[in-house]
């Protein structure tokens, strides 16, 4: 177990290093002279060769690369064109925000998806089974930022307590100022902003979820093993949930790891419906402003942050699933 | 095939979805109500007919008093062409590259499958934001960005059944009688991979259809006069409390249309595979 939990983390590195090279390529991918794009027609050439030189640009290809994932390494992703300000640290306000939407969207499709679809598998051919599939489908046929501008248009311009854009503050915070001070306003701030945003993107992910834990329980409850625990006598309850239900969410954590990168993607636009103050936001506005050092940053970690996940999710299915083989 | 798909309900909902999608694109001049492109400020945002009697236009107008069905229907034919070109050049590529690496073996088999390894390493629409954010916003480059994140899929899919079918006695059979590997690979593999490609590239250009519309919901994608739902969904966004019903309306289109590929996607799997089929 050790030496494949080893071999895992090393693997990461050849694939950190090729996304950076990919991340660093794009740039140079683009048309035209990114010096030209920012200083626009009317400058001189003495600008031209300044910026060329605080930037890089008159060195060779793979020492500009070097130089900058090198830097990139010590968590200095350069200055970002537009905002004067270092993009690490442009990055690191912006991430928790990023990190604590994608943690309750996935929260919310696991909370609600796994229920849904054992309640599906239960009631099997009955309306609730029938009704959650419609809803799976129509779940995964929906772009989350516009189910965000229907929430928005639908829940939020009637809900009072609801606002259309921005963040109250961590939830997590929330959760420790409740503990510490006794008090729920903190909490209450956070949850409110995060809910729709939230619900947009984690539908999609639930309607998976709900389709998935309805298959594989249906598929688990006809093994062998459950007809003997229906034969022990058993109650219904318990063979479901303890022996049915166990098994049946080994594909569910898979599934999650799987998910979670187009789920990363889709947030980068449904942040931009709430304006939520997140990585996604931050490299859409570089992009309009064409501000490349923050989109390399931008995407750089947030590829990685995908790879850290998946990571996270071979191993935990390695631990879960004792069968599965370490070589 | 017609008769399996007659009796699929899910294959057979989608293909009736995605027909009356592409007989609506393909004669869409014929069947806008009005101008999709004439402007009147008088009338912008007009409500939809069925919250205001009187109005002359049945999902009403937008900001620039535009016919909103209109425009629609007009939009049908942009998400249709990109995703549909897209999914094409992806499974040109894709099958190309899975079926020269299943085949061929070794090193190269190892290159191409790392370099698709790295382009799944990006969340598909993240990748696609940043090259088209790289190559400048327009319907090409969001064709390309699109067609670029969907190779790895195709190729992975195409090189397993590659694998698979190299060590038939018929493909055993080919080699012994000294065909040409470009005719073994094309005419006695890759004949045989239709199936599980097919459902790939069905199911891809639902894929494609959503990050199309994201591309152009950021104003990465086809850009003014041309009109896209993506686009539309943005222009709606700026008037969602005032009219509700420009967001609502080419959203609706786009999960219509993405839902018949799924369907049929879903559909032709179980056609295929009836193995894969659960229940």
């Amino acid at each position: 177990m050790f030496k494949y939990i080893v071999r895992r983390v090393l693997q990461l590195i050849p694939v950190i290093i090729g996304i950076s090279i990919l991340v660093f390529m794009l740039v140079h991918l683009a048309p035209g002279d990114p010096i030209r794009l920012l200083l626009g027609e009317d400058a001189t050439p003495e600008d031209y060769a300044r910026l060329q030189r605080i930037y890089g640009f008159d060195k060779p290809l793979h020492i500009q690369y070097l130089t900058w994932a090198g830097n990139a390494l010590q968590g200095d992703f350069g200055v970002s064109i537009r905002q004067g300000a270092p993009v690490t640290m442009l990055i690191r306000s912006r991430l928790p925000a990023t990190m604590e939407l994608a943690f309750f969207s996935v929260l919310f499709a696991v909370i609600f998806g796994v229920p849904l679809g054992v309640l599906a598998a239960i009631k099997r051919g009955s309306v609730i089974d029938l009704s959650s599939m419609v809803f799976a489908l129509l779940g995964v046929s929906m772009p989350g930022f516009w189910l965000g501008l229907v929430l928005l248009t639908y829940v939020a311009l009637n809900v009072g307590w609801i606002p259309m854009f921005g963040r109250g503050g961590s939830v997590f915070y929330g959760f420790g100022q409740l503990f510490t001070t006794f008090s729920a306003d903190a909490l209450y701030q956070g949850f409110r902003y995060i809910m729709l945003p939230a619900i947009s993107i984690g539908t999609a992910m639930m309607a998976i979820i709900t389709r998935l834990t309805r298959s594989s329980l249906l598929e688990i409850m006809g093994k062998d093993y459950i007809r003997t625990a229906r034969a022990k006598g058993l109650a219904e309850r318990v063979v479901v949930f303890k022996h049915g239900l166990r098994n049946a969410l080994l594909p569910v954590v898979t599934v999650v790891g799987i998910q979670f990168g187009a789920m990363l993607g889709g947030a980068v636009i449904t942040e931009t419906v709430f304006a939520w103050p997140g990585v996604g936001r931050l490299i859409v506005n570089a992009i309009s402003q064409r501000d490349f050092p923050i989109i390399q940053g931008g995407v750089l970690m947030l590829a990685i942050i995908f790879t850290l996940v998946n990571l996270a999710v071979d191993l935990s299915y390695a631990f879960l699933n004792p069968r599965i083989r370490y070589d | 095939m017609l008769r399996k798909i007659a009796k699929n309900k899910s294959a057979l909902v989608g293909l009736i979805l995605i027909s009356i999608l592409l007989l609506v694109a393909i004669f869409a001049d014929f069947l806008v109500p009005n101008d999709p492109y004439h402007m009147d400020i008088w009338i912008s945002y007009d409500p939809p007919q069925w919250f205001a009697p009187d109005s002359t236009y049945i999902l009403g107008t937008d900001d620039m008093g535009r016919c909103v069905l209109s425009r629609i229907i007009m939009g049908s034919r942009v998400s249709l062409l990109v995703a549909g070109i897209a999914t094409a050049t992806s499974l040109v590529f894709g099958v190309g590259l899975g079926a020269v690496g299943g085949y061929v073996g070794g090193r190269i088999d190892a290159f191409i499958m790392r370099l698709m390894d790295l382009i799944l390493s990006i969340p598909s629409i993240l990748l696609a934001i940043a090259i088209v954010a790289t190559l400048g916003p327009g319907v090409v480059n969001a064709m390309i960005a699109i067609a670029i994140v969907r190779i790895p899929q195709m190729a992975r899919v195409t090189r397993s059944m590659v694998l698979s079918i190299k060590e038939e006695d018929y493909v055993q059979a080919g080699k012994a009688l000294g065909f040409s590997h470009t005719r073994i690979l094309f005419k006695h593999i890759l004949m045989n991979c239709f199936a599980p490609i097919l459902v790939v590239a069905t199911l891809g250009m639902g894929t494609a259809i959503v990050v199309e519309a994201g591309l152009s919901f950021l104003g990465l994608g086809a850009q003014p006069p041309i009109i896209s739902w993506g686009r539309m969904l943005a222009m709606g966004r700026q008037a969602i409390r005032s009219a509700p019903h420009l967001t609502l309306y080419p959203g609706l289109a786009i999960v219509f249309t993405v839902l018949g590929f799924n369907l049929l996607g879903d559909g032709l799997r179980d056609i295929f595979d009836p193995q894969l089929k659960k229940d």
